[in-house]
């Protein structure tokens, strides 16, 4: 019987994966386009994107979740009939916002002096951004993003609340099927999460480490 | 007449007249004139606020003068008061502000190298870049002339199709290895070869100054601008920064230096020109303005100085 539950939360929690990288692979790029409108020298779009993060941040995720969901449908536009889009959708916004500060922060972080070197050697801004700026930001915003995103591991458990079938679904839904206690399958995910959030650290210490080999 | 015919003899590299900046209320620039010979070295000195280093940025467009032009080979660079009116603005078009810029070369106080680079990559970066975009650029024009031609069906039109593609220039370099060969053979004039694979946070203050007067360098600008070159460093420091400076105007090289090192601006100068409150308060040879100052302001900012 363990191994069946060991079976069905490891099929959960491929359901718990797919949110993440799916969450990552929309969020860190969009993280960068919010960024850098709440960066714009254009007065009325960056006030627009400062103000979305703040209701973005200043709201719980779940609440995000439910009306990504049903808001459509209430509304009378359409019916979201798969849960699974809505939760990458609320996902993806939310932690574009979360990053796009992080990136805000990293790429403020940089001096005017960088900016004016590529300048005075020639360089077009893009050509400074990618070349020069870019890759310096990407070194100090490591720590920061690795907490968010172990965050992020942990916040996929929310998806349960609209009805997608992940880990802590699962091990909710064992205590019915088994008659076992429900903090057994509980405890289990809970051991889930924590391997692959180690797994995680080790990733980011490996990527900092590989980062150090030159100091500001 | 005939002294405007001297002023504008071949040889005058860069010719300043009239800049005047303002930053908010304040008049940073009140009025800057000066030219400056091929090969010769120009000095700015004076205090603090006085907008030496504000001029600098002015030369390399890190700012914008209100007025005034700057103009160099004879050829009127920037305008001021037509930029004011200009439709598209220099500082955001990129391609030409990219040209002008090259003219110019800077040196920051504080370096400003790339940390991520190594040192050898701090030089190659911005021509490699460049080059690279060069050669697409030559590449999607001889396409397009390609095409031109395919079309022609007369000769007048092939000859026109010629001409208008006639003018795409080449890439400054052959290829990326010539550009590490410039690279290398121009750290070694700044007596820093052996550190071609160091990252800057491993070289002393000094040594980080000569790879951005190397990185400068690289570039072949017609004026080589040092804003206080070794301000940021200690003392000890200062000797090899500006033994390199020395050499630099041995071998000919066109730099204007703003400086707080009186001993060495008397030393390197052709001319010195001293600043006070945005405008020139006195200009002439090391002998004359520091041996028979005619300003009160310059003689008492140089009795400042020796004290």
């Amino acid at each position: 019987m363990f191994k069946a539950l060991l079976f069905d939360l490891g099929s959960g929690f491929l359901v718990t994966c797919e949110i993440f990288a799916l969450t990552l692979v929309i969020a860190i790029p969009l993280g960068l386009i919010v960024a850098f409108g709440s960066m714009s020298r254009f007065k009325p779009l960056k006030y627009f994107i400062r103000g979305f993060v703040w209701v973005i941040r200043g709201t719980p995720l779940m609440l995000q979740l439910l009306i990504v969901c049903y808001g459509p449908g209430l509304i009378g536009l359409f019916t979201v009939t798969e849960p699974m889009i809505a939760v990458i959708i609320a996902f993806s916004i939310n932690y574009a916002c979360y990053f796009s500060e992080i990136y805000r922060g990293g790429i403020e972080s940089i001096s005017r002096g960088q900016y004016e070197a590529g300048a005075v050697l020639g360089m077009s801004k893009g050509q400074t951004f990618f070349h020069v700026i870019l890759p310096q930001v990407v070194k100090r915003i490591v720590p920061p993003m690795s907490n968010e995103i172990i965050t992020l591991v942990k916040d996929t458990s929310l998806a349960n609340t609209i009805a997608v079938i992940e880990i802590i679904r699962v091990a909710k839904n064992f205590t019915g099927t088994y008659a076992v206690n429900i903090i057994i399958p509980l405890l289990v995910a809970g051991i889930f999460y924590l391997v692959f959030v180690g797994l995680l650290t080790l990733l980011f210490g490996f990527i900092e480490k590989k980062m150090s080999y030159y100091k500001v | 007449m005939s002294e405007e015919m001297i002023k504008r003899a071949p040889e005058t590299i860069l010719e300043v007249k009239g800049i005047k900046k303002k930053f908010g209320e304040t008049e940073v620039l009140k009025g800057i004139d000066f030219s400056v010979a091929k090969g010769e070295v120009v000095v700015i000195i004076g205090s603090s606020g006085s907008g030496k280093t504000t001029l600098l940025r002015c030369l390399n467009f890190l700012e914008f003068s209100d007025e005034g032009t700057i103009s160099v080979n004879g050829e009127v660079l920037y305008d001021g008061l037509a930029e004011q009116t200009a439709k598209k603005k220099l500082k955001h078009n990129d391609k030409l502000l990219r040209v002008k810029r090259l003219h110019f070369g800077l040196v920051f106080q504080n370096f400003n190298l790339f940390p991520h680079k190594s040192v050898i990559n701090n030089l190659t970066l911005a021509p490699t870049l460049q080059f690279k975009s060069d050669l697409r650029a030559a590449k999607k024009a001889e396409k397009e002339k390609a095409r031109a031609l395919k079309k022609a069906s007369s000769a007048e039109e092939i000859a026109a199709a010629e001409a208008k593609y006639a003018a795409n220039g080449k890439p400054d370099y052959r290829d990326v290895e010539e550009i590490k060969e410039k690279a290398l053979s121009t750290l070694e004039r700044v007596g820093l070869l052996e550190k071609k694979d160091n990252y800057p946070c491993e070289l002393s203050g000094g040594q980080q100054q000569r790879v951005a007067i190397a990185r400068a360098l690289v570039m072949n600008p017609d004026i080589l601008c040092f804003d206080e070159p070794t301000s940021a460093l200690d003392p000890e420091l200062t000797g090899e920064v500006l033994k390199v400076i020395r050499e630099l105007k041995d071998s000919d090289t066109t730099m204007i230096v703003v400086t707080h090192e009186m001993e060495f601006a008397r030393d390197v100068a052709d001319k010195i020109i001293f600043m006070a409150n945005g405008v020139i308060e006195e200009a002439g040879t090391p002998e004359e303005v520091f041996g028979n100052p005619k300003s009160e302001k310059t003689k008492a900012f140089l009795a400042s100085r020796n004290k």
